[in-house]
């Protein structure tokens, strides 16, 4: 039977398709205005990849902020138990999952049946979330996708000051102004984001079997910056850490 | 070409007494408040309100302390070199080249505030460009307790011009359109200005009007200021500083959200950081400074 797990986020939404504990298809949409629409195209590009038909389909679980708004969904599960999930069964020996997301960042503790024991959450500030880098990008004039690298060709620390996403847009721009390299602003930015990462994490204790997933765990510039604020070099980065909770709620059918 | 309307900008001023004849004076205290979105210089004589200027702040804190200064005095006869002893006060304070002295603007607010709406004044709120502050003050205007938000821009002015932006109204007339709904709109849900952001796209997506959003987004920020001022208290009399205070939308609501109304007063609510600071400097000039 083939089990479709569909990852409702705020930015995009996310379709795997299961069958005996192997994917068999992909599918990723932008989540745009009608997020049922949306998901129907992620499901049907999944389907083509994997060669199926819609009738094969045993099961639709969801997950993600929009995972009630999916009517044609025979269940649904909570984020924390779907990266939870996801994560574990790509990454058996994972104890802390941490998801950053386009709006939202999460740290899960779990146990080795993928069973959550502890979680944290921001929901509430974009500057501990992605859509702090995309702004971030904005202000600095390059693409999202460039951030990262960027960053990395950075010679010197910078502070900034700013928390807030809106306040540290003006940050930049004067940073600018005033003839700082953007190296050294991005990864200023970077390690920004992760102070308030690592602190959502340590609220649920730092486990070094961690695991990053969530679209922002692409981003190279954000990877180096966490390994140097929790101090671990051996930081597990998800191969394609923006389907891993879409994987766990496919997972979650009979659980 | 055609111009690209900036909604956020407010419009800058200065104003002098139109009688007074500054050189008859005895002290001459001016007071700069270097905000971070604005800046205001105020001059006194004798105690008494000469001239004042509201200006955008620049990228640079010392031309800006200087451009508000210049436009304070201008058309006066009155220079820098006149004045008798200058506070510097706000987020650039220490930045004011010709300043004799730097006072924190809570401190500032609150004797400024005590000038303007008098001596009952027990809370006041400021609410500036980046930052909100709820003051406690005895009947000097002496500051007993605060506490501020600087980490967020919820709640503050820089929020609402970048809703301002987002909705294509110019910043002066928020206010009032957010009264021109049918009905009261439940506020926006989200507390990051980043966050609100898609959300009133949202809403008008789904097709609400600009005002309904505004609205939401003012009864949303009356909310969060009122809970900075539920964490201190709210003792009477009540009084709001700062460039927010021009807005009825937030005022409104947030006197409806506290159940006490706030003081009113004939002075610019901008100048309260600015004044403070020259009352200050005006002190010290009476004790021989």
């Amino acid at each position: 039977m083939i089990k479709a797990g569909i990852d409702v986020g705020a930015k995009t939404i996310k379709v795997v398709l299961m069958e005996d504990r192997k994917i068999r298809g992909k599918g990723k949409v932008l989540s745009g205005f009608n997020q049922e629409e949306s998901a129907k195209e992620a499901l049907e590009q999944a389907l083509k990849e994997a060669g199926l038909s819609r009738e094969a389909i045993g099961s639709i679980v969801t997950t993600g902020n929009g995972r009630k708004a999916i009517s044609y969904a025979s269940g649904d599960v909570t984020e924390p138990r779907a990266a939870a999930l996801g994560a574990v069964f790509l990454y058996p020996s994972a104890r802390t999952v941490i998801d950053v997301g386009a709006e939202e960042a999460r740290a899960i503790k779990c146990d080795p049946s993928g069973k959550v024991l502890d979680f944290a959450v921001n929901e509430k500030c974009a500057a501990g979330s992605g859509a702090f880098t995309e702004a971030m990008a904005r202000a600095l004039e390059v693409p999202l996708e460039e951030l990262g690298p960027l960053s990395l060709r950075s010679t010197q620390t910078i502070p900034m000051n700013a928390q807030c996403t809106v306040f540290a847009e003006s940050e930049v721009v004067s940073l600018i102004h005033s003839k700082t390299q953007k190296a050294d602003i991005a990864r200023a930015v970077h390690d920004g984001l992760c102070s308030r990462v690592v602190a959502m994490v340590r609220r649920v204790g730092l486990d070094p079997e961690l695991v990053l997933i969530g679209g922002v765990a692409h981003n190279p510039g954000f990877v180096e910056s966490f390994k140097r604020t929790v101090g671990i070099d051996d930081v597990r980065t998800a191969e394609e850490p923006e389907f891993v909770s879409a994987i766990g709620a496919a997972l979650a059918v009979g659980k | 070409m055609a111009e690209l309307q900036e909604y956020w900008r407010w419009t800058e001023y200065s104003w002098h007494h139109p009688e007074m004849d500054w050189r008859q004076g005895k002290r001459i205290a001016a007071g700069i408040d270097v905000g971070s979105v604005s800046s205001q210089a105020l001059v006194l004589v004798d105690g008494e309100i000469f001239a004042f200027s509201n200006l955008r702040t620049g990228s640079n804190s010392p031309d800006s302390a200087n451009n508000a200064i210049k436009a304070a005095l201008k058309d006066t006869g009155m220079e820098i070199k006149d004045l008798q002893y200058t506070v510097g006060t706000g987020y650039g304070r220490v930045n004011v080249p010709f300043a004799n002295r730097a006072i924190t603007e809570i401190a500032c607010h609150a004797r400024g505030a005590n000038f303007m709406a008098g001596p009952k004044v027990r809370t006041v709120l400021d609410m500036g460009g980046q930052d909100c502050k709820a003051i406690h003050c005895d009947e000097r205007g002496k500051v007993t307790n605060f506490l501020m938000n600087d980490k967020c821009a919820a709640g503050t002015g820089r929020g609402m011009e970048v809703m301002a932006d987002l909705l294509s109204i110019p910043i002066k007339d928020i206010g009032d359109l957010s009264f021109q709904v049918d009905k009261e709109p439940q506020p926006v849900s989200s507390t990051c200005v980043v966050f609100a952001k898609s959300e009133a796209l949202g809403l008008m997506r789904s097709g609400w009007s600009k005002n309904m959003v505004l609205a939401a987004y003012c009864s949303a920020m009356a909310h969060r200021v009122s809970l900075l001022l539920g964490r201190i208290g709210v003792e009477d009399q009540f009084f709001i500083t700062g460039g927010i205070a021009k807005n009825p939308g937030i005022v409104k609501r947030l006197e409806k959200e506290l159940g006490i109304q706030a003081v009113q007063s004939k002075y610019d609510s901008q100048i309260a950081g600015a004044l403070g600071a020259a009352l200050f400097g005006d002190t010290l000039l009476q004790k021989g400074a």
